[in-house]
């Protein structure tokens, strides 16, 4: 299956919290190479792409963290105008809803992005984007990158 | 001349005849017990005490307790002494399900229970010329029923409003002249603040009087809702275990709440210990029924902690009087004036979560509203990655708790460890309401 693992944190809305939480990845030598925050009035849910995703568990669980992980699609882009819009069209197409999407820190090349997708139906969405001629990251690609 | 007393030669009895009067009917009463309720025969049994032991109020302390572990056990019909036929009436306690107790009641108890009412609807200055608005709710709880039936034996035009919506409450108060206010003391609060918000004052209605119990309150409360609505305040003591609104009631004096002696034996007790304290001790309430037929409980543990004085009162009743509760001898919380025990959220975790995870109850003031939040930490089992079914959980949790207690709670489901621990231990409740 073409997809990478992403840790998803529950944080409370009060000050500090992010802070933390980062603050344990960067301790435990883990580095986030996409993330991405979704709130509500009480909390948030903070989402990442790490590059060692199981000590980054680990890691957050020691410290009392609430984390979970699922599978996202992370899939390369053109970086040029009208990019994203080819990329929606195809899911669209398709009729394959995103539940939400956001772009990653990494990047394969100067004149591509990464975006980081989770999306209705997963396995749907991976044979019409490649079938299309996108390129999917797998979890050791995304890691060397 | 204005009635000032609904029972004169009870109200003002002296005490030793009062004694006297209490002493026959506690061993009339044993003995219709013993005769009739062979749940509490077995725990005068197991205490070595028959009715030949009970020959006045000196020997009340002889007999065993009873406490709602008992009603519950022994629900529904366990401590019931006359036949179904006989009663006429079901109320029940404002606790829900599994805590639910219910109380019977013949004709001759409701008679008895309105007549307490009506004690305390004069002694507010009701007579039948008063327009009595009663807001309590009315159904099982037995705010509505009590007071609605106080208010007719004294003769007021009775309003029979129940709870809520509060512009039609102020409509009807201002149409058609209500004089007498009756409900829970955060409502009157906040009737009053609508009042307020409405654009209207004080000058608008004709209120002179409000009736107010069923939850903890303030002094400061107290003179909120006398400004906000022009009136004077009082309060009034009851549990459905014993009849209901009316076991005692204050008068013009406003330094406690006179209990009805003729039909309640009152005692304060250690709660630890179970040993009768002296008068003017701080300690927890036991009531034993002395009047009533269908539901005659003997010392019943109320677990409210008061002190029961017996000074010179200056309008002139003898009857002992009992400060406001205190506090509990147990964990249970008085919300919104609903009986909330930490206990009932916890079963409704189980049920959603089948593990209890910590969680803490906070309860705060408002203005004079309650707030009552349930914090709860999230686990692992509980967290998927979407805002929605965070969401979802919260609403499920929330409609869970409303089910079970009657009212609402924010939930607020919060990070592991991040309530404080004590000794180990979540912190379960906090109650920053400053009631005492």
């Amino acid at each position: 299956m073409m997809s990478v693992k992403q840790l998803s944190v529950f944080i409370e809305n009060r000050p500090g919290r992010l802070s933390a939480v980062t603050g344990v990845l960067g301790d435990a030598g883990i580095n986030i190479r996409a993330i991405s925050t979704a709130d509500t009035k009480d909390f948030g849910i903070l989402r990442l792409i790490v590059d060692d995703p199981d000590k980054a568990v680990k890691a957050l669980k020691e410290n009392d963290c609430v984390v979970t992980s699922t599978n996202v699609l992370a899939v390369i882009a053109d970086d040029t105008p009208g990019g994203m819009a080819g990329m929606m069209k195809v899911l669209y197409n398709d009729n394959i809803s995103v539940e939400y999407m956001y772009s990653a820190f990494l990047n394969p090349s100067d004149v591509t992005a990464c975006l980081i997708l989770r999306v209705e139906n997963a396995e749907n969405a991976v044979e019409a984007l490649e079938e299309a001629g996108y390129k999917l990251l797998t979890e050791e690609e995304l890691a060397k990158i | 001349m204005e009635k000032i007393y609904w029972n004169k030669e009870i109200e003002t009895m002296e005490h030793e005849d009062m004694k006297k009067l209490q002493s026959e009917r506690l061993v009339k009463q044993v003995r219709h017990v013993w005769d009739n309720v062979p749940y509490y025969r077995r725990l005068m049994e197991e205490k070595g005490v028959t009715p030949d032991d009970i020959k006045g109020i000196e020997d009340l302390h002889k007999l065993p307790f009873l406490s709602k572990a008992d009603l519950r056990e022994g629900y529904p019909y366990g401590l019931l002494a006359v036949p179904l036929s006989e009663c006429v009436r079901i109320q029940s306690t404002s606790g829900t399900t599994g805590k639910r107790v219910v109380a019977f009641y013949t004709q001759h108890d409701i008679d008895l229970w309105e007549d307490c009412c009506a004690r305390a609807i004069t002694a507010a200055g009701g007579t039948n010329e008063d327009v009595c608005q009663v807001c309590y709710g009315y159904g099982l709880f037995t705010g509505g029923p009590g007071l609605n039936g106080g208010s007719h034996k004294v003769g007021c035009l009775t309003l029979p409003m129940s709870s809520g919506n509060t512009e039609r409450q102020i409509q009807f108060m201002m149409d058609l002249k209500s004089t007498i206010l009756c409900c829970t003391p955060s409502y009157a609060a906040y009737i009053g603040e609508t009042l307020h918000e409405m654009g209207y004052t004080p000058d608008d209605i004709h209120l002179k009087a409000g009736i107010f119990g069923a939850e903890p309150w303030t002094e400061e409360m107290r003179q909120e809702i006398e400004r906000l609505l022009g009136i004077k305040a009082y309060d009034i003591y009851g549990l459905t275990e014993t009849s209901g609104p009316g076991v005692a009631f204050e008068c013009e004096a406003q330094t406690g709440m006179h209990i009805n002696e003729d039909n309640f034996i009152a005692e304060i007790i250690d709660p630890d210990t179970g040993e009768v304290l002296p008068e003017g001790s701080k300690g927890e309430l036991v009531f034993t029924s002395i009047t009533k037929e269908a539901f005659p409980l003997l010392r019943y543990r109320t677990r409210d902690i008061c002190v029961l004085t017996r000074e010179k009162c200056s309008c002139g009743r003898t009857l002992v009087k009992m400060t406001k509760p205190m506090g509990r001898s147990d964990d249970m919380l008085i919300i919104k004036g609903v009986n909330v025990f930490p206990s009932q959220i916890e079963t409704v975790l189980l049920k959603d979560f089948n593990a209890t995870p910590n969680y803490q109850i906070v309860v705060d003031r408002a203005g004079n509203v309650d707030t009552f939040e349930i914090k709860v930490e999230i686990s692992d089992e509980m967290f998927d990655d979407t805002i929605k079914s965070v969401e979802q959980l919260e609403k499920k949790l929330s409609a869970d708790i409303v089910q079970i207690l009657g009212i609402r709670a924010k939930i607020s489901l919060v990070e592991p460890k991040s309530i404080p621990r004590s000794e180990g231990k979540a912190v379960r409740v906090i109650d920053r309401r400053k009631l005492v």
